[in-house]
């Protein structure tokens, strides 16, 4: 990718949280690390998709990119400047360019204002538009991403998960921006309505040349939107790369354990695929395991693992966008050979 | 129960017209409404405020203005209050022979003004404090919430007292202690409330739009805890009456002759043997007066969080299901009961043992 074509380079970002005990003092006693070094960009006009467990850091990310949280160390460059770190004053003028969409439509909206106040917020903020021609702008607004203009004056509470989830829309296109932060948009809607959103979604991209950073945990949605994909683990990249590639032949045993979890829709499919059962839990953010982080839950795990830490790099016969943090990766075709991992879910 | 009659009208209009949302302030007056307890506190509260307003006329209309004695009419031989009724004295007099009722209205004026007055002074401060602590937190909220407990913590009369002695006792002393004593109890519910309200989404949506602290503060969390500051407030309205009166009667607030319901009461303890009506009156015009502040308040706290109404509604739901049930029994088992008819039903007193 030429830098022409990158709207946002975010590198080597790490945010850890202090824990302070609860004594007067505070004493830091410990890190949460969140997010430890953490590199990617994303294209103009592009989708990038970001996949992980819960807990891996993903929101974290996106709250670093998006200037809401000071970051620990690293950069983010937005069109080839620097906004890490910002001041609020300072960081105005990206606030217009980078928006966000929440996860949760009910906790997004403010009980408390009609409709119109909320999408209509970003103009009176940055004191773009007032009294009527701000009315006639939220109405536009409304319609653009299918609300009725007439419900200007209702409050969110008269509204649908779906339906308040168009109002976070319309209230993130409302400054036209270049990225749209999507932190999960779509994880508390039901199927049907996930569909209609994403739908707005990409619909908006066509039309506005939008940006979009793809927060989910869902592998289809992301693989439906998405031009590349990133997965993350604990804090770090697993693997990335375009979103074909990183599908048809991951890389990573961690990507092939999420893919293999993807509930089929073809029976016979189903009944024959391979399923990676990972044992273990997520291990804590406050002390990760050595070298690799996956190491303790990973089926190919040698003595290496554990003691160092594999490098995101491109693989031999991969392209080279495509990079994996492994050092053993999965090879197209090989299966899984320790016993107890692998499962067929004919039966399930 | 006005819960769903809302969404019946509601869903009756189509979706061509222009729906104006009830806002929660039009749910909230409606639920007030229907709440006889709180309509009652209302009425009294706007007479109470009206009798005040109109206490001048009262003087002229009797003749008998707020500080005028009258020792020939107004007192017995022995120099005693006269009962109420006499010589023209609707609640009778006060011990040197001043009308008792014009006293007590022009009292009225005093404790409504400085109980409204205070509150809203209060609750502004208590507010901005709370948001700052809460919103900003670290050590902003570490100087600020020590300060709350502390003033929470003072000994107020023994304020009050040095106070009076070194300015003197004056209606701005009495407003200047009532405030600074009322406004860290809102400060510290605010606090409360904005320490959980500034983790909701939608301030990290408005952050993310890149509004300023003070918006977020007084757009985003302060419409949500009105509610709890109007409870307050109409709380603390009552409380600043009784904080006048306990001044005045401890004779550090209004002083004589300006009559105050405290420094009434004060002087008339020492007649309570002779002059009943001399303590009852005001006394009783107190009582009412906090009294029906506070079921205010507690009517808006309910009418606020429908919850409490809809636990009332279904504890009558079940007691009258329960009634049904046992009229129905009654009426399934009478031909075996026929010698007992039991018209008051099982509530009736129980058989006299004579």
């Amino acid at each position: 990718m030429s830098d022409d074509d990158v709207l946002v380079r975010v590198d080597n970002l790490v945010k850890h949280f202090p824990i302070r005990s609860s004594s007067l003092l505070g004493r830091t006693v410990g890190q949460v690390q969140a997010v430890d070094g953490v590199s990617l960009t994303i294209g103009r006009g592009q989708t990038l998709g970001l996949v992980g467990e819960t807990g891996c850091g993903k929101s974290t990310l996106a709250r670093c990119i998006a200037g809401l949280i000071p970051v620990t160390s690293g950069t983010v460059t937005f069109e080839g400047s620097n906004i890490t770190n910002l001041s609020r004053r300072a960081m105005q003028p990206y606030r217009r360019e980078i928006q966000m969409i929440f996860q949760d439509p009910y906790g997004s909206l403010n009980p408390r204002r009609r409709v119109g106040s909320i999408i209509g917020e970003p103009f009176a903020v940055h004191k773009m538009a007032s009294g009527a021609e701000r009315k006639r702008k939220v109405q536009d607004l409304m319609a653009r991403v299918g609300l009725n203009p007439e419900h200007y004056n209702r409050f969110p509470a008269e509204f649908s998960g779906g339906q308040r989830q168009r109002i976070g829309v319309a209230r993130a296109l409302a400054l036209q921006p270049k990225l749209i932060i999507c932190d999960e948009p779509v994880s508390a809607l039901d199927v049907s309505i996930q569909a209609q959103v994403l739908n707005l979604l990409a619909d908006l991209q066509d039309d506005f040349g939008l940006s979009y950073l793809f927060i989910a945990h869902d592998l289809e949605v992301v693989r439906h939107v998405s031009h590349a994909v990133t997965v993350m683990y604990l804090g770090r990249i697993a693997e990335s790369g375009p979103k074909d590639p990183v599908y048809d032949a991951p890389r990573h045993p961690y990507t092939n354990a999420l893919l293999s979890a993807v509930p089929s829709a073809d029976p016979e499919a189903a009944a024959t695929r391979q399923r990676i059962i990972l044992t273990g839990d997520v291990p804590s953010p406050i002390n990760p395991p050595s070298g690799c982080r996956f190491h303790p839950r990973c089926p190919k795990a040698q003595e290496l693992c554990s003691q160092q830490d594999p490098p995101l790099e491109a693989k031999v016969n991969d392209p080279p966008d495509h990079l994996t943090a492994c050092h053993f990766p999965v090879a197209q075709g090989e299966t899984f050979a320790r016993a107890g991992r692998v499962s067929r879910t004919g039966t399930a | 129960m006005s819960i769903v009659t809302e969404l019946e009208v509601q869903s009756d209009t189509g979706p061509e017209q222009a729906i104006e949302g009830r806002s929660q302030w039009q749910l909230t007056w409606r639920r007030l409404l229907h709440d006889k307890v709180a309509v009652a506190s209302i009425i009294v509260i706007l007479l109470v405020t009206v009798l005040a307003i109109i206490a001048p006329a009262f003087a002229s209309l009797t003749g008998h203005g707020a500080t005028a004695t009258f020792p020939k009419t107004g007192e017995t031989s022995a120099g005693l209050p006269v009962p109420p009724g006499t010589h023209g004295f609707p609640l009778g007099t006060d011990s040197v022979g001043r009308d008792l009722l014009i006293r007590i209205l022009y009292g009225a004026r005093i404790s409504l003004f400085v109980g409204v007055l205070t509150t809203l002074i209060a609750t502004a401060a208590g507010v901005a404090v709370g948001l700052i602590a809460g919103y900003f937190g670290g050590w902003v909220d570490g100087v600020l919430a020590r300060f709350i407990d502390a003033v929470l913590a003072f000994p107020y009369v023994v304020l009050a007292l040095a106070l009076a002695a070194r300015f003197g006792p004056s209606l701005p002393l009495i407003i200047i202690v009532i405030t600074f004593f009322s406004w860290a109890a809102v400060a510290r519910i605010v606090r409360g409330q904005t320490l959980s309200l500034k983790e909701k989404e939608y301030v990290e949506a408005a952050r993310s739009l890149g509004a300023s602290p003070w918006r977020i503060m007084f757009f985003d969390i302060l419409p949500n805890l009105l509610a709890p500051v109007l409870v307050l407030g109409t709380l603390l309205v009552p409380a600043a009456i009784v904080f006048e009166a306990t001044l005045s009667y401890l004779g550090l607030g209004i002083q004589e002759p300006t009559p105050s319901w405290g420094n009434i009461l004060a002087e008339a303890q020492n007649f309570y043997q002779e002059a009943w009506w001399y303590i009852v009156f005001p006394a009783a015009a107190l009582l009412i007066t906090t009294l029906a502040f506070n079921l205010l308040g507690d009517g808006i706290r309910d009418a606020m969080d429908p919850r409490t109404e809809r636990i009332f509604a279904s504890q009558r739901a079940r007691k009258r299901a329960r009634k049904r049930k046992r009229t129905q029994a009654r009426e399934g088992g009478s031909a075996a009961s026929q010698d007992h008819p039991d018209p008051a039903g099982p509530a009736a007193p129980p058989p006299t043992a004579s």
